[in-house]
């Protein structure tokens, strides 16, 4: 029979939904033969039905309900309730009886009543017939429902009646009998119904459930319940004895048949990561008897990786035993999955918020840092001006009477105060190229020219016996255009650098083109990088190809080596091709120090940081210089290295790009060729001598002019103006020219005794012209007289708005006997130019309407040209007429070089480095001195 | 009187150049002058005995009308910066020339202010602010140091031209220091 419903079952589900009562249930007929009123495990195991998806261990079951309380229960609950529903029916039963008997006595009543009659009758030969037909219906309609019994008696009373009927006349009993017959035949016909009202009501009885069937139906109906809120629920029923062995197991989507399931254990039945876990889990809770959850991730081949929430609870036996458990388990894994991806969302946030907090915190650390370095860099430029008036203080105490202890005293207070200038100047510096305010110029320059100014400024202030050398490759453009201030700076700073570590040797700059950066690590000759940049410009390839370094240079070089007639040509068709190209100028300095070990390298270019706390102590300095440099570099787009070999030397390198503007060259060129023209050899050779050299200042060679062949390219006839270059650069160290008392070097002082040779502008020889330079601040005050009566000739310009200024200096330049003219401004500056040449021009630099600098550079423009056309275009109106009606030897005279001397006070617009790379030669410190000024004068203008 | 003016003259007019000196000397320690002042005077010889006085008045005119035009300025609504600047600037050329020091480090330090102004980097400063509060500040200062080496300047150029008139020699002032 179990089977038989277990075949039913998916039907049954089906209709479960509309109709679920015992009596759909009840088609098999069978059932009634099933009575057995006994034993209740005995019904139950015929009930309990064998779904497909539950695995059942019946014998289990039945052990289960017989020995653990939860079974027991479970049992004694349906009995009561079937109990109840047979005690509702027993009590209806009993209603029906009495009612029954009620009507039985009524019958039984009547019955007395007819028969009393029927003897009336007997006794009076007569009897109506009517009453009884009346009664017949009577009973007939009161008879329907009596028991079969009392129809029987009924029928056998009519009998009775029929056997006594014969008695009277014939009619009579004919017409009696016939009645009768009628009778008899109605209660037959009664009788009948009655039968057959007594089989349906057995029947019906019958049909009145038996214990067995009610409790499966109630069990049936639990049970289609759980399957219909089962059944497509992930989860997994069972069962499982002590022994870990499955009894029974609801899956709905099982993989395993009954036979693989039911008696093994959760090892047995498959293998994995989990499994274990899972059956270990069972057991704590077996031993333990407590029941518990816990969330078990399968790794099986089974089903995958699958997490379950497993509920375990012990079952006890009547006695309290633990026998099996029941759990329960539901698949969760994508509520872990969800958990797991919300823990790592939690997670990141989290991490997130904790990055968001230090990023603030690093936010709030700079903000502050900012802050603490603009007010570094404001207290630096307060304390500035300041300082720059004690310094310059200084200076002018230093120029007045001293004793000798005195002057030592001073010495050491201009150093110091110097040093602190430049620290401040660094600071200011690092923090205008940090907060990006510092601000880059364009303007053209030539890279040989700075070169050999650095390295004449500080040969000027070597104290040692270095030789200072200077190589500009062939291919370095003779003008580039960048900012010349800061370039300078870099180089001096490294130079400076090379100097304080380096004591015997040679310190060095190598100036060459590079092709564009990437390989441009290697240390290669000049040579070298010019195959190299010849290389890269014949592989470009690109529509630039033509504008690359080494074409450019190459042409340079013929226009400047060869004076061929299609060389023109050439620079024609170089300017139609571009008007701007970039050219990369690798610098190396190099020298023959100390060198850097390797675990320095890494801080080298940190702010104030040297090499090691002995070396601050021992070369002093800030430890900013290489880190504003790198800065610098970086800031203009190019980078800086460093490779040191210890104890053998140093190289730094820089490459940066530059801007050369074909347009300006080809003009150079030309300018060039008419200079050679002209004979006037000096300029070329400035502009293309790539060669310089400074040996170590001996005693002994400090006047000799031995070396000059060590340097043709500084031959004679070639020097012209460099020579001015060369003097105006120092504010240098002036050795003795008795060379009895080095200790006096470096006071710019004018009681110094002087070199008796001022240079001779045109004649001078170049390395004597170096020598003197050391001497060149010197001036003898006993040549004055000489001088007075000699420069009376000697026409200067002094270019200054302020008019106590121009008193002051007028009144000055009177005294040392010389006259002067005066303009106002810049522009005027030029126009007095333009009118007539000068010998000397004085020129403040911060001025109305157009200042000193850009007077220079007009200037120099015109100088280099011919032609103020730059002036023009500055706006200074210019007086076309005498300029046309120029003789050529008056353009000659006009476009030497006028040695133009700033007036400089001392601030931060008016740096002498400016000057220098706006075309002036030498600066004055304002206020002048008579002394300061008579040396200026003396050095310009003998 | 009557023992000989002539005596009393020289006298006097030593008296006078001690006292000029003294002057001096007290003007150079106070720092109201540097050793510009004493450029100047180098400068005073026979040609052009009155060199210093021409010096010194052209400034104190050229200097009264600087303060004039900076007040205008900083009276004005919008206050043009640049234009402060380039007065300062020339004050401060002519007060050094003169070697009014005093007078010249207010300029400068009236001058840092402005610089400040136009650069960025030194954002935070109090001058950034309020730059015309500022700039009245450095002006007052400027004014009183003015002031005061004008009034000292004058009556050592009053003490000059009494030593002048009594006949002596007006002393050359050495070095301070």
């Amino acid at each position: 029979m179990g089977c038989e419903m277990e075949s039913d079952q998916p039907e049954d589900l089906d209709v479960v939904l509309t109709s679920m009562w015992p009596e759909d249930m009840n088609e098999a007929g069978r059932q009634f033969n099933v009575e057995r009123p006994g034993g209740d495990q005995d019904m139950l195991e015929e009930v309990t039905i064998n779904k497909e998806p539950n695995i059942v261990d019946f014998q289990r079951l039945m052990e289960l309900t017989n020995y653990s309380d939860k079974g027991n229960w479970q049992l004694a609950k349906l009995v009561k309730n079937w109990e109840f529903k047979q005690a509702n029916v027993v009590r209806l039963l009993k209603e029906e009886l009495d009612q029954l008997s009620k009507q039985q006595q009524e019958v039984e009543l009547k019955k007395l009543e007819i028969l009393e009659e029927h003897r009336f009758e007997k006794d009076g030969y007569g009897g109506d017939k009517r009453p009884i037909s009346i009664l017949d219906e009577n009973l007939r309609y009161l008879y329907q429902d009596a028991p079969k019994r009392r129809k029987d008696d009924v029928v056998s009373q009519g009998e009775i009646v029929a056997i006594d009927a014969e008695y009277d006349s014939v009619v009579y009993w004919k017409q009696r009998a016939m009645h009768l017959e009628k009778l008899l035949e109605a209660s037959l016909q009664r009788e009948q119904v009655l039968v057959e009202k007594l089989q349906e009501s057995i029947e019906s009885l019958e049909r009145q459930s038996t214990p067995v069937e009610e409790l499966s139906q109630v069990l049936k109906r639990a049970d289609n319940f759980l399957h219909f809120v089962l059944q497509n629920a992930p989860v997994v029923i069972g069962h499982q004895d002590k022994d870990m062995r499955y009894r029974f197991i609801f899956n709905h989507f099982p993989t395993l048949g009954e036979q693989d399931i039911i008696g093994k254990t959760d090892v047995e039945i498959f293998t994995g990561a989990g499994v274990k876990e899972s059956q270990d889990f069972k057991k704590e809770v077996l031993e333990r008897g407590l029941p518990a959850k816990r969330e078990i991730t399968f790794e099986t081949e089974l089903f995958g990786s699958k997490t379950f929430l497993i509920y375990v609870e012990p079952v006890f036996s009547k006695a309290g035993e633990t026998i099996g458990v029941n759990y329960m388990g539901m698949e969760v894994t994508d509520q872990v999955r969800k958990r797991e991806k919300m823990a790592k969302l939690r997670e990141e946030i989290a991490v997130q918020k904790a990055k968001e907090t230090e990023l603030n915190k690093t936010i709030h650390i700079t903000e502050e840092t900012m802050r603490a370095k603009q007010m570094l860099a404001t207290m630096s430029h307060e304390i500035r001006s300041p300082l720059s008036g004690v310094v310059s203080m200084t200076e002018i105490l230093a120029t007045t009477n001293l004793d000798k202890e005195q002057r030592q005293l001073l010495k050491v207070m201009l150093s110091s105060g110097d040093l602190v200038l430049q620290l401040i100047n660094d600071i200011l510096d690092l923090s205008k190229v940090e907060s990006g305010v510092m601000k880059l110029e364009a303007a053209k320059f030539r890279p040989r020219e700075v070169v050999k100014h650095v390295l004449q400024t500080a040969a000027a202030s070597l104290q040692k016996l270095l030789t200072l050398e200077g190589h500009v490759a062939e291919d370095v453009p003779i003008e580039v255009i960048g900012d010349v201030l800061r370039i300078r700076q870099i180089l001096t700073n490294l130079i400076s650098n090379a100097i304080k570590f380096t004591h015997e040797g040679k310190v060095g700059i190598n100036l060459y083109v590079v092709p564009e950066p990437s390989d441009v690590n290697e240390h290669g000759s000049e040579k070298k990088s010019r195959d190299q940049s010849t290389l890269s410009a014949n592989t470009n390839g690109n529509g630039h190809a033509d504008n690359s370094p080494s074409c450019e240079e190459s042409e340079l070089n013929d226009t400047s080596c060869d004076q061929n007639g299609d060389q023109m040509d050439q620079d024609k068709e170089s300017r139609m091709k571009a008007e701007e190209r970039i050219v990369w100028i690798r610098c190396d300095v190099y020298d023959t120090g100390i060198g850097i070990p390797e675990h320095a390298m890494s801080t080298l270019f940190k702010k104030y940081m040297q090499v090691g706390a002995d070396t601050a102590r021992k070369y002093g300095g800030t430890g900013l210089g290489l880190a504003i440099c790198k800065q610098l570099v970086e800031l203009m787009g190019g980078y800086l290295t460093v490779s040191s070999v210890e104890q053998h030397g140093s190289t730094f390198t820089f490459v940066l790009p530059y801007k050369v503007s074909s347009a300006s060259d080809s003009d150079d060129t030309e300018e060039l060729s008419d200079t050679y023209q002209l004979g006037d050899d000096g300029y070329d050779d400035d502009l293309n001598s790539g060669v310089f050299l400074f040996p170590p200042r001996t005693l002994g060679t400090l006047f000799s002019s031995q070396i000059n062949g060590r340097i043709p390219k500084l031959l004679p006839n070639s020097y012209g103006n460099n020579c001015n270059d060369l003097l105006e650069d120092s504010p240098l160290p002036c050795s003795n020219k008795e060379g009895t008392s080095e200790e006096g070097s470096d006071s710019s002082g004018g009681a110094m005794e002087t070199a008796s040779s001022v240079p001779d502008i045109d004649n001078i020889r170049p390395v004597a012209q170096q020598e003197q330079e050391t001497a060149s601040e010197c001036s003898s005050t006993n040549r004055t007289g000489v001088e007075k009566s000699e420069t009376k000739q000697h026409k200067i310009l002094l270019v200054e708005d302020n008019k106590i200024n121009i008193m002051v200096a007028k009144s000055m330049t009177k005294q040392l006997g010389y006259a002067i003219d005066v303009v106002s401004n810049g522009a005027e500056a030029v126009k007095a130019l333009q009118r007539s040449s000068y010998h000397l021009i004085l020129m403040d630099v911060c001025m109305p309407v157009m200042d000193g600098l850009q007077a220079t550079r007009l200037i120099r423009s015109f100088e280099e040209t011919g032609s103020w056309d730059e002036a023009v275009k500055a706006g200074v109106e210019m007086e076309t007429t005498s300029h046309q009606s120029c003789s050529t030897s008056q353009v000659e005279e006009t476009r030497k070089r006028v040695p133009i001397v700033a007036m400089t006070a001392n601030t931060v617009s008016e740096s002498a480095d400016e000057c220098y790379a706006n075309g002036m030669d030498s600066f004055v410190s304002k206020p002048i001195t008579l002394q300061s000024l008579k040396q200026c004068l003396q050095r310009y203008l003998v | 009187m009557e023992i000989g003016g002539e005596y009393l003259e020289i006298l006097g007019s030593s008296i006078l150049m001690t006292d000029y000196l003294e002057y001096s000397n007290a003007l150079f320690r106070e720092g109201l002058l540097d050793g510009q002042f004493i450029q100047l005077q180098m400068l005073r010889d026979d040609s052009n005995p009155d060199f210093v006085v021409e010096v010194v008045t052209l400034f104190f005119e050229d200097s009264q009308r600087i303060l004039n035009e900076l007040s205008k300025t900083l009276d004005e609504q919008n206050v043009d910066f640049k234009k402060i600047d380039a007065n300062v600037h020339q004050l401060k050329g002519s007060s050094s020339s003169i070697g009014a020091q005093r007078v010249r480090n207010a300029c400068i330090a009236f001058r840092s202010f402005c610089d400040a102004q136009d650069v960025e980097s030194y954002g935070f400063c109090f001058f950034v602010l309020f730059p015309d509060q500022m700039c009245l500040r450095c002006l007052q200062q400027v004014k009183q140091e003015y002031l005061l080496v004008k009034n000292k300047l004058e009556a050592l150029l009053r003490l000059e031209q009494q030593i002048v008139a009594a006949g002596g020699v007006v002393p050359t002032l050495n070095d301070v220091s």
